[in-house]
């Protein structure tokens, strides 16, 4: 299923069938259950399109917060009354629908996490601690996001490990010969991001795992920009760990998953202590609990964690192909129109895409342009999107980024283009 | 002032395009106040008992705000300089409505230019 997604690229749909799905009013019927959109900024209408910093909540998904403070907040786990056992209940039902939904083996190899970072963060301490040694090498991209570079770096100068990084093609994928070229049997570990947060760019992390195996290499993926778009097999994919977070999959902030397979994470010694990751406690020592509380000390985020099932629950009942194959048309229409603008430049041409547009306009400050974009109630992202070696890479100081999700629509991306050459007109 | 946001910001826009762009030799590091998004550079000159300012940046509305402090504050003592209320900011609706990660680059110019106002003070 993954390899089916990520050779999808958006010139094998053809043009009439994207106009026939555009028109298809059950993204009408999508877009209605987001409350936050139907709102006015500076005046007009708000068009979202900062959807790889985080994307909105359908209702259902805010409800599902309320109704847990409103109906069952209790602490879960350890106690017995009935509100307890419904709160626990609902908690463990979340990480049921996330081993679906990531196809995990078990239920037990899903730790929830306040996000991709902190699972990241998790796997450099707790495996890096005890699994990297002076002259190891642990291998990331050059289109990383500095929450897959920083916990890299530190861990390795800890620990004397080196880091190395695979080139970037100036299309903006990964140059796979500069990848081949630096993993040895020195490499211990190699993280990388699945889709680039700044580009948009699908990279061939199956390939990479494998080629990491044959070696004896860990491997992590960011998982933090594809979990909303692609299909996620983590059997298939072989990987030891796959991190992402709730907020970009319209569940809300403060909660994130690190899936990592059973074996990687008993060898690993645990993260945090406190409560809830313990089997016993005395002076003498302690012993620590089963997975997957092992690595989740202290009372967890219940109430968001809770909520993301119903984020889970949107997206499977849309289908990911669908939603896929409908922002693919997005992308496809959002860069023919932005190509239409003079001295713009699309940055990121891979051939496999998720729905980000990420741009440059020759003489204009990508800061200039979201300033003015805002006043038309327009949401993008400018700079440097956290991947301030990429950008060093492609000689730029930052892009402007219009990233789509399942409710945007062609309308909003004709108004993003109106709004832009009327901002150009302005800088020029 | 102006009736909406796009006027006052074509107003910026206008000043940022007049500001005279600063000498490629004072582009350096050491005059650079880095924002989060946008680079500024700020000099000084201290000549007969006034500070004079030039800068420049590499986004056009944040060198029309540049050029605002510039015509503020230029050509006036280390104590005007250092006690000045800036309340225009404010009064444009400038800190309200450039959020904060923004506005973060227009307010820690205001600090090195009061910053250097205090420091030729302490010198004479």
């Amino acid at each position: 299923m993954i390899s089916t997604i990520m050779n999808a690229t958006p010139t094998m749909l053809d043009h009439q069938n994207t106009n026939k799905r555009l028109q298809d009013p059950i993204w009408a019927e999508v877009r209605a259950q987001f409350p936050i959109l139907d709102q006015q900024v500076n005046g007009r209408q708000l068009v979202y399109l900062d959807n790889a910093a985080t994307t909105q909540k359908p209702k259902r998904v805010i409800d599902a917060i309320s109704t847990y403070y409103q109906e069952y907040n209790a602490n879960i786990h350890r106690g017995l009354h009935s509100l307890a056992e419904r709160a626990t209940a609902a908690y463990e039902d979340t990480r049921e629908a996330v081993r679906a939904y990531i196809n995990a083996k078990e239920a037990a190899e899903v730790i929830f996490t306040r996000g991709t970072t902190e699972g990241i963060n998790l796997v450099a301490q707790a495996w890096g601690r005890a699994n990297l040694n002076p002259g190891d090498e642990v291998l990331i991209s050059g289109m990383e996001h500095h929450s897959n570079i920083v916990p890299w770096q530190m861990i390795c100068q800890e620990r004397g490990a080196k880091l190395k990084v695979i080139a970037v093609t100036d299309l903006g994928e990964l140059d796979m010969a500069s990848f081949y070229d630096q993993i040895t049997e020195w490499t211990k570990m190699v993280a990388v991001v699945h889709v680039s947060n700044a580009l948009g760019t699908i990279n061939p992390v199956a390939e990479i795992v494998q080629a990491a195996k044959k070696v004896g290499a860990y491997t992590l993926v960011d998982g933090a920009q594809s979990t909303a778009h692609l299909e996620i097999d983590v059997q298939a994919l072989d990987v030891d760990f796959f991190a992402f977070s709730s907020h970009k999959l319209y569940g809300p902030t403060g909660i994130g998953v690190l899936y990592g397979k059973r074996t990687v994470l008993d060898a690993m010694p645990p993260y945090q202590g406190g409560g809830e990751m313990i089997k016993e406690v005395s002076f003498e020592g302690t012993t620590y609990n089963e997975l997957p509380y092992k690595f989740e000390a202290g009372t967890p985020n219940i109430a968001d964690t809770v909520a993301l099932l119903e984020a889970i629950n949107f997206v499977n009942e849309l289908g990911k192909p669908a939603m896929h194959a409908y922002e693919q048309s997005l992308l496809t229409y959002g860069t023919e129109q932005l190509n239409t603008i003079d001295g713009l430049r699309i940055i990121g041409q891979a051939a496999n895409k998720i729905s980000v547009l990420s741009f440059a306009i020759d003489g204009i400050h990508p800061q200039d342009l979201g300033i003015l974009l805002d006043t038309y109630g327009i949401a993008v992202r400018t700079g440097h999107h956290c991947t301030q070696p990429l950008m060093k890479r492609l000689g730029l100081p930052g892009t402007t980024r219009a990233s789509l999700a399942i409710y945007n629509t062609t309308s909003e991306v004709d108004l993003l283009v109106t709004g832009l050459r009327k901002a150009v007109k302005m800088l020029r | 002032m102006f009736d909406d946001w796009e006027g006052k910001y074509e107003y910026i826009i206008d000043l940022g395009k007049q500001l005279a762009p600063l000498a490629e030799e004072h582009k350096l590091d050491g005059n650079k106040i880095k924002g989060c998004q946008s680079t500024v550079w700020l000099v000084s000159r201290y000549e007969n008992g006034l500070i004079h300012f030039e800068a420049d940046s590499d986004a056009i509305i944040v060198r029309g705000l540049v050029s605002m402090l510039i015509k503020v504050l230029s050509g006036h003592s280390p104590a005007e300089i250092a006690d000045a209320d800036l309340y225009f900011i404010d009064r444009i609706g400038m800190t309200k409505h450039l959020a904060q990660t923004r506005s973060n680059g227009l307010l820690s110019m205001v600090k090195q230019m009061k910053f250097y106002a205090l420091a030729y003070q302490l010198k004479d």
